[in-house]
């Protein structure tokens, strides 16, 4: 039976890690992922989760131990944030570039300078790319939810690559909330046992990270691209799975009151939570109005997200992170490359905020949606608006 | 009880070869002669955790290989965290019975740029942690595999591309770092210097740290051909002369206690050893009067070690 808690989001993700049975743990405190590494520290102290923990003395040398311990066929857990992020970001590349299912959880913080420990999404942008499977969470079931999940699929011989589950830093890992605990043996049923085929071992020797040179390097980037998009389906049946044994459903992009909505406003996070909220006011005032949440932002789930915006005539999207010199926010931007060869597409409409920890209620998304409607209707010269700015004017926005 | 340790020698090696041939190595490189000497010492139950370098780009050009070990490369400054997690998972899922019980050597390889510059922390940080592993430094004295760049282990005196000699300059002007009290000062149980002009000696280094429980450091300088401008059928007696004029005196640390494991009879003049490498031929007699000196005092002081914490 599964058995209901209250438990804070970070210490979701390590009862997670725990239940996963890993077999190492290497992390290096960040605010504010430290509650994870110290629930987990305190498990293994207590002899609750038999792991080697490793007190790493940087985050580049977190993601060094467990890109060794993947190597050695370890089932291998570490968590990061910011700046953290960006000490370990050419390690990051590596552990999907060697196919190792490591998986980490990301408390997205802001980036310096000046320094910020709170929440936005800068850090994760800068991962973009790394070829790693990222997935957001808008709340503590969903925290542990994807944590296992990421196991799940990570290890999946037809998937082989890392996962990065994101949280947002404290506005999600430092909520404590009421969340449904699967049992152990359910937990092990639906991650199955690991073994590592290529696995370092003496007596099968094998070379990892071997020199590149221009006559193969393009073909083992390619072989990387193709296998990361093939693992869509993978990607979905873990979640198909969990829905079958514990009944909760999750998709790449999931549509709250979405039926004939005809303007979308988009998050990407726990900031979803407030927009559902928002939607359900609108709906009540009798507004055409739905949410979108991108679940999956790698590898970014394009069909899913084109047949969700059929019919639709503006979404509203808000991005937590800057492009800077760029063409608007990295989700918006990303959205209209979505859209860009489909015909009647809906508007796109950009806005930024929530930077550096600097809140979102529900007002500023109803005047959100408003004013989004209001540009997709008049049109406008701005790449995105940037919100609840001090010395700028309502309604004034980025020019490109 | 520890089991005996069992001396690598002439009639006691490892006939395997675990570094296999078609490796790009230039001809006469001593860091290619001390790989393949290390490997017989620590023999097939090994892992190895390297750093970017000469070693990792000539031994692995996709998509062949010449390690018949197993082994990982991830990147230049992490080569100790790597191993750390090598060691600490392997044991874990071997206390979990995930894999069987047994005896495995973890090993770190890096250059001296990989080790004494940008790897140190990493380093600092496995040596500190207690992992039961073997950092092998391989030391030619610069950053040769990007062409010669001078690195914190770089000797006073050398010109490098980084540190040219030139009007106003003598080539390099700072003292070599010591990284082997560097590692000592972590209060491990085994460091040591090593070269392979002295191949048991290096062999039986190697073969004790590894063997021995937690970390150990051994320091290898390995003559570079290219780097130092010698002739490539000159890397064994370059290496000797090291050794003989002082510059490079081969000990080990054991617990704290120190030991030369050779002891030439009297030091050749460093003038020797400075002249046959065209990495020095710019220097001065005031420039090699001062060199001399350097290494005379270096010697001292490791002979009041040796005399303040002597080996049982």
């Amino acid at each position: 039976m599964s058995k209901r808690v209250v438990l804070e989001a970070s210490h979701a993700v390590a009862e997670a890690v725990k239940m996963a049975d890993v077999d190492l743990i290497a992390a290096y405190p960040i605010t504010p992922q430290t509650h994870i590494p110290e629930r987990l520290a305190e498990m293994v102290a207590d002899g609750d989760l038999d792991a080697a923990y490793v007190p790493v003395e940087s985050e580049h040398s977190a993601m060094s131990a467990v890109l060794g311990a993947a190597a050695v066929g370890a089932r291998s857990f570490t968590t990061t944030a910011g700046q953290g992020l960006e000490l370990m970001h050419e390690a990051v590349y590596v552990a999907s570039s060697h196919r190792y299912p490591i998986v980490m959880a990301v408390c997205n913080r802001a980036l310096s300078s000046p320094i910020s420990i709170w929440c936005d999404h800068s850090d994760i942008m800068s991962c973009r790319d790394t070829s790693w499977i990222q997935v957001f969470c808008l709340n503590n079931q969903e925290s542990f939810d994807m944590t296992i999940w990421a196991f799940r699929v990570a290890e999946d011989p037809d998937v082989m690559f890392p996962i990065m589950v994101n949280l947002d830093g404290f506005t999600l890992s430092h909520v404590t909330e009421p969340l449904e605990l699967p049992d152990q043996a359910d937990v092990d049923k639906y991650i199955p046992k690991y073994n590592y085929r290529l696995a370092l071992k003496p007596e099968a020797p094998s070379s990892h990270g071997c020199f590149g040179l221009p006559e193969i390097y393009t073909e083992v980037k390619l072989a990387q691209e193709f296998a990361l998009r093939a693992s869509r389906p993978i990607i979905d049946k873990g979640w198909e799975e969990m829905s079958a044994m514990f009944g909760r459903s999750y998709k790449a992009i999931e549509t709250y009151k979405g039926e004939g909505a005809k303007t979308l406003v988009v998050t990407m996070g726990s900031l979803g939570e407030t927009a559902k909220m928002v939607v359900d006011q609108k709906r009540e005032q009798g507004e055409a109005v739905g949410h979108l949440n991108i679940r999956l932002w790698r590898p970014f789930p394009f069909a899913d997200f084109r047949d969700a915006v059929k019919g639709v005539e503006t979404l509203v999207v808000l991005d937590r992170a800057i492009s800077f010199g760029g063409p608007g926010g990295p989700v918006a931007s990303e959205l209209r490359s979505a859209l860009y060869d489909v015909e009647n597409k809906p508007k796109i409409v950009g806005f930024i905020g929530g930077l550096g920890g600097r809140e979102i209620d529900a007002e500023t998304f109803a005047y959100m949606i408003d004013r989004g409607n209001e540009i997709a209707k008049s049109g406008s010269d701005y790449l995105y608006e940037p919100i609840l700015v001090r010395g700028l004017d309502t309604g004034t926005g980025v020019r490109g | 009880m520890a089991p005996e340790f069992v001396k690598v020698g002439k009639y006691n090696i490892d006939a395997k070869e675990y570094l296999a041939e078609g490796h790009t190595f230039c001809t006469g490189c001593g860091e290619a002669l001390a790989i393949r000497l290390v490997c017989k010492a620590l023999g097939e139950n090994t892992i190895i955790s390297m750093a970017t370098g000469c070693d990792e780009v000539c031994s692995s050009p996709l998509p062949v290989t010449s390690w018949r070990l197993p082994w990982m490369h991830t990147l230049f400054e992490n080569a100790s965290a790597g191993v750390s997690g090598m060691e600490a998972g392997l044991k874990a899922m071997m206390r979990k019975g995930k894999v069987p019980e047994r005896d495995i050597k973890f090993v770190a390889m890096g250059g001296d740029g990989g080790t004494s510059d940008i790897g140190l922390q990493s380093l600092s940080g496995a040596l500190e942690r207690g992992h039961d592993f073997l950092y092998v430094c391989w030391d030619n004295e610069a950053y040769m595999n990007t062409g010669i760049q001078r690195s914190s282990a770089t000797p006073y005196g050398a010109a490098t591309t980084t540190a040219p000699a030139g009007k106003l300059s003598m080539g390099q002007n700072t003292q070599k770092k010591n990284m082997v009290e560097i590692c000592a000062a972590h209060d491990i149980p085994y460091v040591a210097t090593a070269c392979p002009s002295y191949p048991f000696d290096l062999m039986n280094k190697i073969k004790k740290g590894s063997e021995v429980k937690g970390p150990a450091y051994v320091h290898v300088l390995t003559p570079c051909p290219t780097g130092w401008r010698t002739p490539s059928n000159f890397t064994i007696e370059i290496g000797k002369l090291a050794v003989e004029t002082g510059i490079f005196p081969l000990y080990e640390i054991e617990n704290g206690h120190y030991r030369f494991t050779v002891t030439p009879n009297t030091l050749k003049p460093v003038e020797q050893y400075l002249k046959a490498q065209g990495r020095f031929r710019h220097l001065s007699p005031g420039e090699i009067a001062k060199i001399q000196k350097h290494v005379d005092e270096g010697y001292a002081t490791l002979k009041a070690k040796m005399a303040a914490f002597p080996a049982a």
